[in-house]
């Protein structure tokens, strides 16, 4: 076996072998699984506690439009209201009032919702439903016109827009800008964990055998160069692991998951869901969204983006980490490591809020531009992708990373081969431009 | 014998601001023990990086068995360097046979030859001990079998007894004489003057990037002398124009005498001198120590 390919394999095995390591990978899908169950199961739980609403209703209209239901029930009283809003300071009878001043057929403004606590959006949106709606019927009905009720309900349409990509043979794919935007949004911060992770565990690796001592005697044996390279690449194939079986461990609990809650209870739910929270906003995710939903994730050239995400992966953490490896060469121990990290640091961070910004104009010269850039563009492209990039910005960018990181790869090397054989030395910049010329 | 089996000629290495070796040569015979002596910072370490390759030198040339270096020749060198040390979360076993192959031997080899080591030095219950559980001579004991494991032909040993208990420090001597005898050359970088002593034949101290001193152990004592004797005798002796009497002392019944000879000549014409004035127990020539030969050329 030769000798970079030993290094390669004991970076690799020690990692993988390492508890912390076999936890997370198997953990994280199933506490990410679980995180979604667990909100979809709070919004299915009903909260039985009745809420009572006091209305002091100077009209006297609205009596019968305001109807109690299983959460709240409306009590009318006659009591001027700071009188009540006193009382109930006291013994908290009610959680809100609502104070209805005028008509609102000529007034919108003359309701009032008061409470001690910031009512929830539910309750709110509950009320004013019903009083928009009885106002709504008031008005037609003023304009004398038989029918003119039926006629507006048949009129009220509401509009879904779907969204299609023409796929390459002319056949339709159902596409979805939420979708791409999340799918977007996950692989690029995915790129960002693995560089600031793997790197880091580059360049912590490093200062470890340096302040080990075991450095020296590694490089009676073999080339800086090559023991530098075996870690690089160890610690990536590492990281390709944890994503690999991160792939496959989602699709497991993906497909577990729709056995168990079949499409229709999944619907089901996902309405209640809907009801439950947006009354009045028109709920997302209807049946016919669930499946436009599923239909969506189904048009996602997966293979694409896998692919391209191993290819962004590698090149982003392969410029990156030979600089952490340069970094932990030159310093002493691993609290050295913060100041010169920080400027290594700085463009991964720019990237990805380059790449939040990225998401709103994926076709913007920002996220052109920092698409191209080497040191963001593995994390900005990776939000553009699902928004289906040009081939040639894709080769481009590729390109330009995959250049620059033999160039970092190259000076890293220079400075490494120095820096793991100086010892108690505090190391400045200059210094380290002085190691890239020797 | 090659009385040249590695030779370093006119070796310059210069770092930023500062020169580490400013021409030094050396010739280091087969078979034999050389140490490199020298005070802190005086270019040691550089010389020997060089000599393993490590680092390159700006001008001059290191031989092996008269060609010259390369790095593959590195396969044949054995190096424990000053700084040592091991991945503390490995397994001695597994980490001993990871650093063999990394210096070329087959698995199958490496356990073989660990196996035949671990029993010599009684240590075969460490091998699945993780290393951040030995103590620091224990780890010594490791590191130094990995460095002889391969049977290199050339070993640099850099201040190889510091951690050692006496006990071990006697049995890794032994061990270093054994391989000696078994045809390895050995260089020896140390500041331990009794080893030198001990084991050298031949030396050379460096002193500010400079060979400031070279030649064979016994032969550099002897031009080091200071024609100081201690005489063991029954009564005592009288300092004159031939003898001079540094100190003089009683003990356990006999007279100890330190005296220096003012006279040219043999150590004979001196014994006559003091064979006139009492009975001789004991005739010694008090030779200088390597260790006073050492502060003496250095702070001159």
């Amino acid at each position: 076996m030769s000798k970079i390919s030993l290094i390669i394999k004991r970076e690799y095995t020690t990692r993988v072998m390492k508890k912390s390591f076999i936890l997370l990978t198997f953990l994280t899908p199933v506490l990410f699984a679980g995180m979604i169950a667990l909100v979809v199961w709070l919004g299915g739980i009903k909260d039985d506690k009745v809420k009572n609403i006091v209305v002091i209703d100077k009209t006297h209209l609205y009596t019968n439009v305001l109807k109690s239901n299983d959460v709240y029930t409306f009590r009318f009283i006659d009591e001027p209201v700071e009188e009540v809003k006193k009382k109930n300071s006291d013994n908290n009878q009610f959680t809100a009032l609502l104070y209805i001043t005028d008509d609102l057929k000529n007034n919108p403004k003359a309701a009032t919702l008061y409470s001690e606590k910031q009512v929830n959006m539910e309750l709110k949106s509950y009320i004013a439903g019903m009083l928009n709606k009885y106002v709504e019927e008031q008005k037609l009905a003023a304009y004398n016109i038989p029918n003119l009720k039926e006629m507006v309900d048949k009129s009220r349409t509401e509009i879904d827009l779907e969204t299609i990509k023409w796929g390459e043979n002319g056949k339709d794919k159902v596409g979805s800008a939420e979708l791409a935007l999340t799918i977007g949004m996950i692989t690029a911060f995915i790129i960002y964990m693995f560089i600031v992770i793997y790197g880091a565990q580059v360049m912590n690796g490093v200062v470890q055998e340096k302040t080990n001592r075991i450095v020296e005697v590694m490089i009676s044996s073999v080339k800086p160069f090559e023991l530098m390279m075996g870690k690089i690449i160890g610690i990536a194939m590492v990281g390709l692991t944890q994503f690999l079986m991160w792939v496959i461990l989602t699709g497991i609990i993906a497909v577990g998951a729709s056995t168990i809650f079949s499409g229709n209870v999944d619907s089901n739910t996902l309405h209640q869901m809907g009801q439950m929270g947006m009354q009045t906003v028109p709920a997302n995710a209807t049946p016919s969204g669930v499946q436009t939903l599923f239909a969506a994730l189904n048009g996602l050239n997966y293979i694409e983006i896998i692919g391209l995400f191993i290819v962004y992966f590698l090149g982003g953490y392969l410029l990156y980490a030979s600089l952490f490896a340069a970094i932990g060469s030159a310093v002493d121990n691993e609290t050295d490591t913060q100041q010169f990290s920080m400027p290594i640091m700085l463009p991964i961070i720019f990237g990805i809020y380059a790449g939040i910004f990225a998401a709103q104009n994926p076709d913007g010269p920002l996220a052109f531009w920092c698409s191209m850039i080497p040191f963001t563009s593995p994390i900005v492209m990776m939000v553009r992708l699902p928004f289906d990039v040009p081939a040639w910005q894709i080769i481009l960018s590729l390109s330009i990373l995959i250049l620059s990181f033999i160039g970092t790869t190259w000076m890293a090397g220079k400075i490494y081969r120095t820096g793991i054989l100086m010892y108690g030395k505090k190391v400045s910049w200059k210094e380290l431009w002085k190691w890239l010329k020797y | 014998m090659n009385i040249k089996f590695l030779e370093v000629e006119n070796v310059v290495k210069q770092y930023a601001g500062h020169l580490a070796l400013d021409g030094v040569s050396l010739t280091v015979p087969e078979n034999s023990i050389y140490g490199l002596l020298g005070p802190n910072g005086a270019g040691k370490t550089t010389l020997i990086r060089i000599i393993n390759c490590i680092t390159a030198p700006d001008s001059g040339e290191v031989r092996l068995n008269g060609k010259r270096m390369t790095p593959a020749d590195v396969q044949h060198i054995g190096y424990l360097p000053e700084e040592r040390g091991l991945y503390k979360k490995m397994k001695v076993g597994d980490q001993a046979l990871y650093l063999a192959q990394l210096k070329g031997m087959t698995k199958s080899d490496a356990l073989k030859a660990l196996k035949y080591w671990f029993e010599k030095f009684e240590i075969e219950a460490w091998w699945s001990k993780k290393v951040e559980e030995l103590s620091k001579g224990m780890a010594q004991k490791v590191q130094f079998i990995i460095t002889v494991l391969h049977e290199p032909k050339l070993l640099i040993f850099d201040e190889p007894f510091s951690g050692f208990d006496p006990v071990n420090t006697d049995l890794i001597k032994r061990e270093i004489l054994a391989l000696r005898d078994k045809g390895a050359t050995i260089i020896f970088s140390t500041h331990n003057m009794e080893t030198v002593e001990d084991l050298c034949e031949n030396i050379s101290l460096v002193d500010k990037a400079k060979i400031v001193l070279q030649g064979n152990v016994a032969e550099i004592r002897a031009s080091h002398a200071t024609n100081t004797y201690v005489v063991r005798s029954q009564s005592p002796i009288l300092g004159n124009e031939k003898i001079e009497l540094l100190s003089q002392s009683t003990k356990n019944g006999m007279m100890e005498s330190t005296i220096r000879k003012q006279i040219s000549g043999g150590n004979n014409l001196l014994l006559n001198e003091i064979i006139k004035q009492t009975e001789i127990l004991s005739f010694e020539e008090l030779l200088p120590s390597m260790n006073d030969i050492f502060i003496k050329t250095v702070k001159a």
